[in-house]
């Protein structure tokens, strides 16, 4: 067979790449022996960026995409897939790490946003994700090229709430519209600001047409299973395991958790005796301007 | 009416669920497998696509992979694909975390074709089938090395990327991912064998 005519970057393996996610867990990692630890305990895949999302919050400035330099050494030191953070808007930083071999690229609301439009995925080779809070945000995502959506939730905080309230949102819009006639869907594509045709899509497999994890908050076994009960289809993990007492026992616990999220006595037993969580941060005390999740439309 | 089981460790199950159940038209009924005991109550099983270091971990500690060598063994059908195909071989080239159950006699290379974004879609030749198939290869892994035993059955350029060895079908590619049932076909008639 001729080798030239293979085609690449299609919608079709960009989602698909999403889709053998499904059922695993995605770590932040800041390290390449981090991102060993993250393997070892079973994570699908591992997301590079120059600090977790607790530490982003704490030091303040502007957050960037990781240095090259680091990426390159977390490829090198795993096999399975190497995802990696660029700014909201900041396609240069996207092309950077498609160029260094990346898997997927984040457009992440954790970094400091670059543009008030969001990257026009649909121009790359590699595939993307990208945080949503609500149907309409995910649906403009997924317009613009996203082959994921994740809840944004508030990263950095190890409080699930958020995570929760839009994993929520956006099954609960989806299941709102089931049974709707066509001129009801064009009233409510309108309202949410989505593409009419993602918006009838959604409403006839009553799910989004690309894979939907959990992301934001969440810091122990059982934040994780409860995002998966939910209806997630996986989970993001930032600073809930490199924050925690013993990052190695934590990695494993939540992954037996995502793939085992509906069985409480195996939770239990791998619950027991993890260290201290994350300490963490009430969300609903966070001030409106140091919110990461309204970053973004 | 077919029970074919997929094991539901981490990967694209509901895909292959639904493929399968596609293909089978009425006949066949498709379970997910994630307890000791569900595999014998399945004719065949598909071992889907998703991260091969994962579901190796997952396997040990799920208990089922003496079962899953027994049913190989006793000729129950089995189709591989992507990380399944990785998982059911006899080795692993390089260094890996994944330990395989060394089903069939071929030897793998993981990433065969490197990143992401050198995942491809292709019409590929197939034993067996008239028309070109459009294969779907995801961060594909292919076989670099196969017995007398294996039948190869495809290839891209010079990587073995379908294979058949009696009652196990192992492909590098996705056949879930897309409308066609072809493959699908070839595997549920290896059932009624």
């Amino acid at each position: 067979m001729e080798l030239e005519n293979l085609r690449f970057g299609t919608e079709l393996l960009k989602r698909g790449f999403a889709k053998m996610q499904k059922g695993g867990v995605i770590m932040d990692v800041t390290t390449p022996e981090q991102a060993v630890i993250a393997e070892e305990a079973g994570a699908v895949a591992v997301m590079a960026l120059h600090a977790v999302p607790a530490d982003i919050r704490k030091m303040g400035g502007v957050a960037r995409m990781a240095d090259p330099a680091i990426i390159e050494a977390i490829i090198e030191a795993v096999t399975i897939p190497v995802m990696a953070k660029a700014r909201i808007g900041h396609f240069v930083e996207a092309q950077v790490l498609e160029a260094l071999g990346v898997d997927m690229v984040d457009e992440s609301e954790v970094l400091t946003p670059a543009d008030e439009f969001h990257i026009e995925k649909t121009k790359f080779t590699i595939p993307f994700v990208c945080g949503a809070r609500n149907l309409g945000e995910a649906c403009r995502r997924i317009k613009e090229g996203a082959a994921m959506i994740r809840t944004k939730g508030e990263a950095g905080t190890g409080d699930v709430s958020q995570a929760v309230l839009h994993m929520r949102m956006i099954l609960g819009q989806i299941r709102s519209l089931k049974g709707m006639d066509d001129l009801q869907l064009m009233k409510v594509a309108r309202e949410i600001e989505a593409d009419l045709d993602l918006v009838r899509e959604c409403a006839r497999m009553q799910r989004l047409p690309v894979v939907n994890f959990a992301a934001g908050g969440v810091a122990t076994p059982a934040d994780a299973a409860l995002m998966m009960q939910l209806g997630a289809d996986g989970v993001f993990v930032g600073s809930g395991i490199f924050k925690s007492e013993n990052p190695q026992a934590m990695a494993g616990a939540i992954v037996e958790a995502v793939h085992h999220y509906d069985d409480a006595a195996l939770l239990a037993r791998v619950s027991k005796g993890l260290g201290a969580a994350m300490k963490g941060l009430d969300a609903s005390t966070i001030p409106e301007a140091e919110a990461l999740q309204t970053r973004g439309w | 009416m077919a029970r074919i089981g997929v094991l539901a460790l981490q990967g694209d199950v509901s895909e292959h669920v639904l493929a399968l159940e596609r293909a089978g038209q009425g006949k066949v009924q498709a379970v997910e497998v994630r307890k000791p005991g569900q595999i014998e109550e399945c004719q065949a099983l598909v071992l889907p696509g998703g991260e091969s270091t994962t579901i190796c971990r997952q396997l040990e500690s799920s208990g089922l992979t003496e079962e899953l060598k027994a049913a190989a063994r006793r000729g129950k059908p089995i189709l591989a694909t992507c990380a399944g195909l990785v998982l059911i071989s006899q080795e692993i080239e390089g260094d890996s975390l994944v330990k395989p159950l060394g089903l069939m006699d071929i030897k793998i290379s993981r990433n065969a074709f490197g990143s992401q974004r050198e995942s491809f879609e292709a019409d590929i030749q197939i034993k067996g089938l008239d028309r070109p198939y459009r294969a779907v290869f995801i961060r594909a892994p292919a076989i670099a090395a196969a017995g007398r035993e294996v039948e190869v059955l495809a290839r891209v350029g010079e990587a073995v990327v379908a294979a058949r060895q009696k009652n196990l079908l192992a492909l590098a590619f996705h056949p879930e991912l897309t409308e066609d049932p072809r493959i699908h076909h070839i595997f549920l008639k290896m059932l009624e064998a």
